[in-house]
């Protein structure tokens, strides 16, 4: 048995599985790209011709761009120091965090903006507390805002940030801090020049994760903005579920999947640069 | 021992406020979804004084959840089985393969977590409609395990990656068959791998929607579609006592998870 898996190589152990990802992940997608440049005549750019000459599409697209930057850079703002403060935890307080962690993570999304979609209302809980601080008259409009969204959309990605930076920072031996402050220089310049480096490797997979995902979220959106509200992911699905006009939805699609495809090659090669120059 | 600098305090100060405040935030959600589900009152508001199970004994009279739960825990089991007897080979053959294209080959087989998940629903209705699979069930089990198998691709990759293969072969040396050595060595140490794996991967084939949305017909609706479906129509504080008891599910799925192999492992720390 040793022999034979010897000979053949271990390696046709991933045979089966790169046949079934082949078959029902890279074939359908490589499908939606060409019947995206098909017309009746034949071989054509005029979808994508009519969608990128659009106004409203790039507005879309930018509309896309900027709520996944501005969900990336908070998640980050929150999510770095939060995630220092959870290594510095032991035993159970830090299990109880990380289940506080986890439960949200594992959590249905639709369950969460249900919740969001009850916070954030004129009369929720959000105004109420809000209101009781003083901090305004009149209950302010947040459902169906971007505001609402943006907070609705962190809330959801920003375990995403916060778990991968925390287990890079695990890693990091807190000697090596105070090794560096005894070299001179104050505390600021042993973060910047000793421990930010080596948690470049964590911030990037976080950066990464809670970019690609929230370029690419629908349910969201959907629930706290409304129809109205056009992301790419939201045109991509009105096209296809209401529109019936699914050219125009495989435009968007393939789009969206560039954009996707740009992140993670970015990522690999960010990461490559981090864990190489971090010496 | 230093002494702590002003800087340096100010930046745990800041550090801890922010832990604070991102739990805080993380659990508002979940814990106004529960208040709500126990308030009498049929406008979405916090229990005040009184609590009342009345949501609760209306959820049973929700048209097509129960139906909709079924559908979506045998997809999920489904997908997960078929997942993991793809992806442990196929992890194996990543760890101790030396073939060419190799880290390719596994960044390719965990990058649907990576895309768009609506783009690859629109790509799959399009790709089942061309080859005349027109049945949900099929359809939405053939898709779902393209959504399992990244999760377990991840994990069975990394636990294997910190395998000690040459322990097999002193397990060999002490007598044990070759498959008897795999099923006492290796199983073991994978084990958590596999649990993590399989309980993530299962967790978001429950909770997908936007390749799911593609594949369902009328008889055939995933939880997911039916609880947006409820939450369009008729909005009444019903649909917190479900998003309740999912709550409740996930929490007792995470129990399960620290038993068998540690939050910590789970988390991917």
């Amino acid at each position: 048995m040793n022999a034979i898996a010897r000979r053949l190589g271990v390696g046709w152990l991933a045979a089966p599985a790169t046949a079934y990802a082949l078959i029902l992940f890279a074939v359908p997608l490589a499908l939606l790209l060409v019947g995206s440049l098909r017309t009746l005549g034949g071989w054509s750019l005029a979808a994508y011709g009519e969608f990128l000459g659009s106004a409203y599409s790039w507005q879309v697209i930018g509309r896309t761009l900027r709520l996944a930057v501005l969900t990336t850079a908070i998640c980050l703002l929150i999510g770095y120091p939060a995630a220092f403060a959870l290594a510095r935890t032991r035993g159970w307080v830090q299990s109880l965090l990380v289940a506080a962690l986890l439960l949200p993570l594992s959590l249905s999304v639709i369950v969460k903006a249900f919740g969001w979609t009850v916070l954030l209302r004129a009369n929720g809980v959000v105004n109420a507390t809000l209101m009781a601080l003083g901090l305004t008259d009149a209950p302010i409009r947040l459902l169906f805002t971007e505001t609402g969204l943006l907070i609705g959309i962190t809330n959801i990605f920003l375990p995403f940030m916060i778990l991968p930076i925390f287990s890079v920072i695990r890693q990091i031996d807190p000697r090596l801090t105070d090794a560096a402050a005894t070299l001179g220089g104050g505390p600021l310049h042993a973060f910047l020049r000793v421990v930010a480096p080596l948690t470049a490797p964590g911030v990037v997979a976080g950066v990464t994760l809670v970019f690609s995902l929230s370029i690419a979220a629908y349910v969201i959106p959907n629930l706290l903005m409304g129809d109205a509200y056009q992301t790419l992911s939201t045109t991509i699905a009105t096209s296809f579920l209401f529109l019936q006009d699914p050219q125009k939805g495989s435009v968007a699609g393939v789009v969206l999947l560039l954009m996707s495809l740009v992140v993670v090659v970015a990522s690999v090669v960010l990461g490559k640069r981090v864990r190489g120059g971090g010496a | 021992m230093i002494r702590p600098s002003p800087a340096a305090l100010l930046g745990s100060a800041l550090a801890w406020t922010m832990l604070g405040a991102a739990i805080v935030f993380l659990l508002a959600p979940l814990v106004v979804t529960v208040l709500v589900s126990l308030s009498p009152s049929p406008v979405f508001a916090l229990p005040s004084g009184t609590l009342s199970t009345r949501w609760y004994e209306r959820v049973g009279r929700l048209d097509g959840l129960l139906d909709s739960i079924l559908l979506s825990l045998q997809i999920a089991g489904l997908a997960t089985a078929i997942a993991l007897l793809l992806g442990t080979p196929a992890a194996i053959a990543i760890a101790r393969g030396r073939f060419p294209g190799r880290e390719a080959l596994a960044t390719f087989l965990v990058s649907p977590l990576m895309l768009p998940g609506l783009v690859i629903g629109i790509a799959l209705l399009q790709y089942f409609r061309a080859l005349g699979l027109v049945e949900a069930f099929p359809s939405l089990l053939l898709a779902h395990v393209m959504i399992v198998l990244p999760f377990v691709m991840r994990t069975l990759t990394a636990g294997l990656t910190l395998f000690d293969f040459t322990l097999i072969d002193a397990a060999r040396t002490l007598g044990l068959s070759w498959p008897r050595a795999v099923l006492r060595v290796m199983v073991p140490v994978l084990a958590p791998s596999f649990i993590t794996g399989g309980l993530f991967g299962f967790l978001s084939s429950i909770d997908n929607y936007p390749i799911s949305i593609f594949l369902t017909d009328v008889y055939h609706r995933t939880l997911p579609v039916q609880l947006l479906q409820y939450l369009g129509e008729s909005p009444d504080p019903t649909v917190a006592a479900v998003s309740s008891l999912i709550i409740g599910l996930t929490v007792l799925v995470l129990i399960l998870g620290d038993r068998l192999v540690g939050l910590n492992r789970m988390a991917g720390v």
